[in-house]
């Protein structure tokens, strides 16, 4: 094997992003715990933030490990890895740890893993070798259908452990799939069907929708030319969407669980929230918008701490972000992930086969829905969907996974002129 | 064709950013609303703690309510300078306390002077009125209402058991996230079994205050507001004027009394003695209390219904005899001879069947009945042969209940003892045993170990004819009026139903012509017991038991009563049950003789030593 000299050819700018975020994510973690009146030191492992270090520490062995193996190895072991954590997912309902009545957990003494964080770089890894092996064509039926078959069954499993918000980050490779060529058509019917489900919610009774809708294709009808199999379209069309209507309504007030259901109206309507997640919304958006231009300082916030916004430290760490660095830190943070993604899609785009370009934007499209989920919640853009914002939420499980995630693709990107071009 | 598809994405990404940076420029910087109301802590949150569930008895009377109490909390960012002379003196506390309350509150692991904490629990109703008034001069305190437990009577302390705090290792333990630090939790008796349908569910108010920290008024008319939802009331099949008199007849004495309604399986009555006031374990008086309580060195929190092992003594003949009818090794005609030789026996009988060894109790009669039943001649090697009889005994006598928890509705069941092959063979350390070692266990005595609430399920398993319903202290739960689901399953014992009308023909003769007709008869009812003289040490007496059921047909009731050092099965156990059937089915007992005699409680002369 010919020795190259690997940290020349690791993409710096990328782990210097990574390590900045990291780093502000720490020190982050630190603000929500503080407490002025005991004055407990960063590195207390009572706090998060204690803890949080412990996680970079092993972060760091995990970045070891991925550089030293060699790069062949993620490509050979993608489906057993895969596989393997399928397994996993399968055996969490009976066999994983219960906390706050998910069994998502995996304990190991005081500490747990999420397997379903770990799913994720499976997924990516096994999306990329199917798109890279030879002969796969993206316009071809059977290749599509695995390709949904491999992101449908931990999202599947996800759901089994009622941990929506994770299964949900797997609709992101919807993105590759676009990239490598499927037809966009899908996408925009999901987009419609999300559209159509937020107005169904947003209009109090359906049957405006319903006349709205006759009276569209009734007169597209009389617009259009007259022939029988045009017509023919447009009513089957009609009365699907209308389908839809109905059976928007049907899983707002039988399928979803009540607290998913509050999740929705809040963003629709923060006031007729009855179980208060309109005012997790509320608090989220007091504190971010408390924190003005400039912020209010590091560890000089008052609205973060403890009881204020629930889940401070992990799902909501962007408020403690917003309330003490104001503004301006808050878009520095932002700029720091737009310029991480785009540089992932450029590492992606340099990528001289389809695995390596395949799992780069697999990479990207994670990192992504993370982050504007996660911060689109926070502000109000989006239902509160608990998954974490990447190197900034409190917790060892994701932000191992995140570093995992990413640092393949810089082994891979090191290696990037040893590997052949398949197709 | 995937040319272009690559800036779709980047233009997305940019896109978001710009969105997010936009958006948090209005509520950051345009709108300073929410500065305002940041600034201003213009809100707070206050927990309304929800009403517990109400219990009653099975005839609708209340048995435990709530009373209003008031806690203050304190939110110290908002504390200014107070007049602390001023304070001490409405609250009724020394300068010493308050620095001690104030640095015990800061010394709390999850204490933030960003959110209120508890400062002072538990004042009285009383207290808070006179408190009220002054409390605008004290920023940052504020009270808040809970209720605690209160009891209309001393009754059945130890069946409803007592709330208090959770404590440090609860919270821990529990991973609901339902409990807070200072919140209230049943910890024992129904008050710990229905702790989840009791407790109800929390809510929270959000207050708007002004700059001195006095609350205005609710935000947007409490549209935030969750209302707190009580908990789901309890009905019990507990009679409480039977509870009453029973705690009544077993003053000064230890011991137990259980009644069961056959048909249901409901517990009409669970008396333990001593027992205790539960108004005592209430409120700001429990701690205190408690300890007094726990440390008494008449045990009063010992549950004796259901946490007292047994020996069952000669009620256990009942259970035998059926056993042995149906492995078929008796009749009910069979005479054995009163052989005084092996076994002791008393009264003057010699050669009796099925029916007058019940009666009379005839200790050598049961003796050989369980010889037949162990030695069946199965296998010729005796040991052996043991064995196998011992594993068809234990399995029948299993049945009715014996041996194991019945799985009541309350914590802290014990499981009584019925030998099996495996527990003889640890006991006799695997040295070979057989008959001629463990036949005391015929009569009662020996290894059997039984459990009062368990003799009451067999008591009404026999006025059943060969079944019972799980004995369960509560009938209805919540709107649902209905017991858990496992109390309404039947449970059938191994002995053919044939064999119990034989049983309770030879109960009805022990109280009409036999051990019992002195105390247990009635005049207007047909009752059907059996005494048991479980031997103690001397000089204590003799462990006094009687189990019963009334009337023969259509039974309404079942007792078994158990009291300790009271001496022959026939005077106090035999009198308590047949006056706790009569005030059952009669509202009270004609026989004031019997009562007096229960109650002077002079059962035996001293034993000469």
């Amino acid at each position: 094997m010919r020795q190259e000299n690997i940290s020349g050819n690791l993409d710096w700018l990328t782990i210097g992003l990574y390590g900045l975020m990291v780093i502000l994510g720490w020190l982050n973690i630190y603000a929500v715990g503080y407490d002025e009146s005991v004055g407990q030191s960063i590195f207390t492992l009572s706090l998060n933030s204690g803890r949080q270090l412990l996680f970079i520490g092993a972060s760091l062995v995990i970045i070891l490990g991925i550089i030293i193996i060699d790069v062949r190895f993620y490509d050979a072991v993608a489906y057993i890895v895969y596989g393997l954590l399928m397994v996993i997912l399968l055996v969490m309902p009976f066999f994983g740890k219960e906390v706050g009545g998910n069994r998502a957990w995996i304990g190991i003494g005081s500490f747990g893993v999420q397997p379903s964080e770990f799913a994720k770089f499976a997924t990516a890894l096994a999306v990329a070798k199917y798109m890279g092996s030879v002969g796969f064509r993206m316009d071809n039926m059977r290749n599509q259908a695995i390709l949904f078959a491999l992101i449908g069954l931990p999202m599947a499993l996800i759901l089994l452990q009622k941990d929506t918000g994770t299964a949900l980050v797997f609709s992101s490779f919807l993105i590759v799939f676009f990239r490598e060529g499927m037809s966009p058509f899908l996408i925009i019917v999901g987009v419609c069907a999300a559209a159509l489900f937020i107005l169904t919610l947003l209009v109090p009774n359906q049957w405006y929708l319903h006349g709205a809708i006759a009276i569209v294709v009734t007169i597209l009808i009389v617009m259009g030319r007259k022939k029988f199999r045009r017509i023919a379209l447009l009513v089957v069309g009609g009365l699907l969407i209308m389908g839809v209507i109905e059976s928007v309504d049907y899983v707002i007030t039988d399928v979803l669980k009540p607290h998913q259901q509050n999740r929705i109206k809040a963003l629709i309507n923060p006031d007729a929230d009855p179980l208060g997640y309109g005012w997790n919304v509320t608090q989220s958006k007091i504190a971010i918008g408390s924190g003005g231009f400039a912020g209010k300082g590091f560890l000089q916030g008052t609205q973060t701490k403890f009881d204020f916004v629930p889940e401070q430290s992990t799902d909501f760490i962007f408020c403690t972000i917003g309330e003490e660095e104001g503004w301006l830190g808050s878009v520095i943070v932002i700029g720091l992930f737009v310029a991480l993604l785009l540089r992932i899609l450029y590492l992606g785009e340099r990528q001289k086969n389809r695995f390596a370009r395949s799992y780069a934007y697999s990479v990207a499209a994670i990192f992504f829905f993370h982050f504007a989920v996660n911060i689109g919640m926070t502000v109000g853009l989006f239902p509160v969907i608990g998954i974490p914002l990447p190197f900034f939420s409190y917790g060892g499980s994701s932000l191992w996974a995140f570093t995992a995630l990413l640092f393949i693709l810089l082994k891979i990107d090191a290696h990037r002129g040893q590997m052949l071009q398949r197709i | 064709m995937n040319e272009g598809r690559k800036e779709i994405f980047q233009l997305l990404i940019i896109v978001t950013g710009i969105v997010f940076a936009i958006k948090l420029f209005f509520i950051q910087v345009l709108d300073n609303r929410y500065a305002q109301m940041a600034d201003s802590n213009a809100i707070i949150r206050q927990t309304e703690y929800p009403v517990r569930g109400l219990i009653t008895d099975r005839n609708g009377k209340l048995i435990v309510y709530n009373t209003p109490e008031y806690k203050l909390e304190v939110l110290l960012k908002d504390v200014t300078d107070f007049d602390s002379a001023k304070f001490c003196r409405v609250f009724g506390m020394s300068r010493e306390e308050l620095r001690a309350t104030f640095k015990a509150m800061k010394a709390r692991k999850e204490f933030s002077p960003y959110k209120p904490t508890l400062f002072l629990d538990q004042l009285s109703n009383v207290d808070f009125a006179r408190v009220q008034d002054y409390l605008d001069e004290f920023p940052g305190f504020y009270v808040l209402a809970r209720t605690t437990r209160a009891y209309t009577t001393p009754a059945l302390a130890n069946a409803l058991g007592y709330v208090s705090e959770i404590s440090k290792s609860q919270l821990e333990a529990n991973k609901t996230g339902i409990y807070k630090q200072g919140d209230y939790i049943g910890q024992s008796g129904i008050e710990a079994f229905y702790e989840e349908k009791l407790r109800g569910t929390r809510g929270v108010r959000f207050k708007l205050r002004n700059v001195k920290g006095i609350i205005q008024g609710s935000v947007e008319n409490g549209a935030y507001d969750t209302l707190s939802v009580p908990g789901e009331d309890l009905v019990t099949g507990i009679d409480l004027d039977l509870q009453l008199y029973g705690e009544f007849l077993m003053k000064g004495k230890a011991g137990s009394i259980v009644a069961i309604e056959p048909a249901t399986g409901e517990i009409l009555a669970l008396v333990s003695g001593p027992s205790y006031d539960p108004n005592l374990l209430t409120g700001r008086k429990y701690s205190s209390n408690f300890k007094l309580i726990s440390s008494d060195s008449l045990k009063p929190l010992f549950n004796r219904p259901l946490m007292a092992q047994y020996r069952p003594g000669s009620i256990f003949k009942i259970a035998q005899a059926m056993t042995a009818l149906q492995e078929g090794v008796i009749t009910p005609e069979t005479r054995i001879r009163c052989d005084r030789t092996i076994i002791n026996c008393h009264g003057a009988h010699s050669n009796e069947d099925l029916r007058g060894a019940i009666a009379n109790s005839c200790n050598p009669y049961f003796h050989q009945v369980l010889r037949r039943m162990l030695n069946q001649g199965k296998v010729n090697d005796p040991y052996e042969d043991t064995r196998i009889g011992l594993a068809e005994w234990n399995k029948h006598i299993t049945s009715f209940g014996f041996g194991s928890p019945l799985g009541i509705d309350l914590p802290n069941e014990k499981s009584g003892l019925i030998p099996s092959p495996a527990y003889y063979d640890v006991a006799y350390r695997n040295r070979p045993w057989k008959f001629s070692n463990i036949y005391s266990i015929a009569i009662g005595e020996g290894e059997n170990l039984v459990v009062p609430i368990q003799m009451a399920n067999f008591a009404a398993t026999v006025a059943n004819k060969g079944f019972y319903y799980t004995p369960h202290i509560v009938k209805a739960i919540g709107n649902a009026r209905l017991p858990l689901p496992k109390y309404r399953e039947r449970h059938y014992t191994s002995i053919d139903s044939s064999y119990f009308r034989i049983a309770a023909d030879a109960m009805q003769a022990v109280v009409e012509s036999g051990t019992g007709q002195y105390r247990a008869r009635l005049k207007d009812v047909i009752v059907c017991g059996k005494t048991g003289t479980v031997e103690n040490n001397p000089p204590l007496f003799d462990h006094s038991v009687f189990i019963a059921f009334a009337p023969r047909v259509n039974p309404r009731i079942a007792v078994s009563v158990y009291v300790e050092d009271a001496g022959q099965g026939a005077r106090a156990a035999a009198s308590i049950a047949s006056l706790m059937i009569e005030k059952y089915l009669f509202g009270g007992t004609k026989r004031p003789h019997i009562e007096q005699y229960v109650l002077a409680g002079h059962f035996e002369d001293p034993k000469p030593q």
